[in-house]
């Protein structure tokens, strides 16, 4: 069901999916139809560079390197959570330009 | 703060606590419809066009409702898109943060507006279907070739790249078609789809024997839900407004009274839900008059009927008090004459089997509909 994520492509949130702080309650919401999500801090960190330029696998590295944890570890996490938004049709990857064919 | 002087005792009340700040907002920007549906959930007294909050307010009220916590709001109506000032509410909303949602019937919504509406910045769409064949939807709506139209809007919104949800309200004359709505959905590559049993308040209740369908409908509806559910899981979002004259627990109306979510009407009065002014003793403030905050913390609609202390003992003794809220404040006062009354859709309530009494009578009703209109001609103004 869960499809693994090609490191190489470009998570996006998908139109009617906003990221924001919410100052009332001080805390980060995931907003979607008729959906409020609270996502946990280490999901926050994650969508927040989510932004439509950097790949999956610069996520990674930025985070390995900011917190300081293993990279196999981050991979692993950043993919089974975007993969699960995947699936909720919250998050589209694109796919990066294969070669220098760009024209 | 919220100390309020007691003027029987010309004590102090308790100081009661702040309540939790409100998720969502319904925004009903207009009573003006093309559509005149009998089961529509705006009070049967419509406001008119000339009682209308005009742009500046609407402005003044999101803001206050993004400060106040709000973070989603429903724009809704009567036909939203009647409103030619909606572009500026959206854009208005996206600037102070919040999240936009659309709630049209489609009719009358040219590719140009939608066009405007999505680049001023709306976050999801909800388009009505009245039924899932032309027949039915021209049929309930009153309106000859609104299925088409609804048709051509969904495709847009979708080109558009905006999120798409169908609502769709079920009743007698379409319940055996909740397949087929659900069909419609995928077809129009919708992600989201509403089916909502109709509730029986304001204009329902007036046609509560034309659109009651028989228990065996219900329990039927119910299974095709949890069976399409349960095989769409991912592709196709159901969610369901529950049937409750047939239940044996009331359903958690609104989440509780004043809890997270609040309505403001055309004219500006505020509501803890759209059918609340069907309760005569309740007195609604205006954003006219008070700021959305102060209407959600201290108006005496909202303190009602807010948390568990006002519930009668049959509710605050009920191990369920904090599931179902006591059901719902609007249906105890149109089936038991009393707004403060257990909801008899509950098993407990001693008006319960007067409530399954009235559904199945009402199911064998005739299936003439008192279609929704404003009731007294218009004066000029």
């Amino acid at each position: 069901m869960t499809e693994i994520l090609v490191a190489t492509g470009i998570p996006k949130l998908a139109r009617g999916v906003r990221l924001r702080h919410d100052e009332a309650r001080g805390q980060w919401v995931l907003l979607a139809p008729e959906r409020v999500l609270n996502p946990d801090p280490v999901a926050v960190e994650i969508l927040k560079k989510v932004d439509g330029t950097r790949s999956i696998d610069a996520i990674v590295d930025e985070l390995a390197s900011a917190f300081t944890v293993d990279r196999e570890r981050v991979a692993t996490d950043v993919d089974a959570f975007l993969a699960g938004l995947v699936e909720k049709g919250m998050i589209e990857i694109a796919s990066p330009l294969i070669g220098d064919a760009a024209s | 703060m919220n100390v309020v002087a007691d003027p029987h005792t010309h004590r102090e009340a308790p100081v009661r606590p702040a309540p939790p700040a409100p998720y969502g907002m319904l925004a009903e920007l207009t009573h003006r419809c093309p559509l005149q549906c009998p089961y529509c959930s705006n009070p049967v007294e419509l406001d008119r066009r000339n009682v209308e909050l005009d742009l500046d307010t609407w402005k003044r009220v999101f803001s206050e409702a993004a400060r106040l916590g709000v973070l989603q709001v429903h724009l809704s109506g009567g036909e939203p898109t009647a409103r030619r000032d909606l572009e500026d509410m959206i854009r208005h909303c996206v600037e102070v943060g919040i999240y936009t949602n659309l709630i049209t019937a489609g009719v009358g919504v040219t590719p140009e507006r939608l066009q405007a509406i999505s680049d001023a910045g709306i976050d999801h769409v909800q388009l009505s279907f009245q039924g899932a064949t032309a027949e039915t939807t021209d049929k309930v709506s009153n309106f000859r070739g609104a299925h088409e139209r609804k048709l051509a809007v969904a495709r847009e919104v979708r080109r558009l790249g905006l999120p798409l949800t169908i609502n769709s309200v079920v009743h007698r004359a379409n319940i055996h078609q909740i397949p087929a709505f659900i069909d419609l959905a995928l077809s129009l590559d919708a992600k989201r789809i509403e089916i909502a049993h109709s509730q029986y308040y304001g204009w329902a209740l007036r046609n509560r024997g034309a659109l009651m369908p028989t228990r065996e409908q219900v329990f039927w509806a119910l299974d095709v839900v949890e069976e399409a559910r349960a095989r769409l899981k991912g592709k196709l979002t159901i969610d369901a407004v529950v049937p409750d004259y047939y239940a044996k627990y009331p359903k958690p109306c609104m989440n509780g009274w004043g809890r997270q979510s609040l309505n403001v009407t055309p004219s500006g009065k505020v509501l803890p839900c759209h059918a609340a002014e069907t309760i005569p003793s309740l007195d609604f403030w205006n954003v006219r008059e008070h700021s959305l905050s102060e209407i959600w913390t201290d108006s005496p609609a909202f303190n009602a009927f807010r948390g568990t202390d006002w519930m009668p003992e049959l509710c605050r003794s009920c191990e369920r008090k904090e599931i179902d809220w006591g059901g719902c404040r609007c249906q105890a006062m149109a089936i038991a004459g009393d707004a403060a009354a257990t909801d008899p859709a509950c098993h407990k309530s001693p008006l319960h089997a007067h409530m399954l009494a009235l559904a199945e009578a009402d199911a064998e009703g005739s299936s003439e509909y008192d279609y929704r209109r404003y009731l007294t001609p218009d004066r000029p103004s």
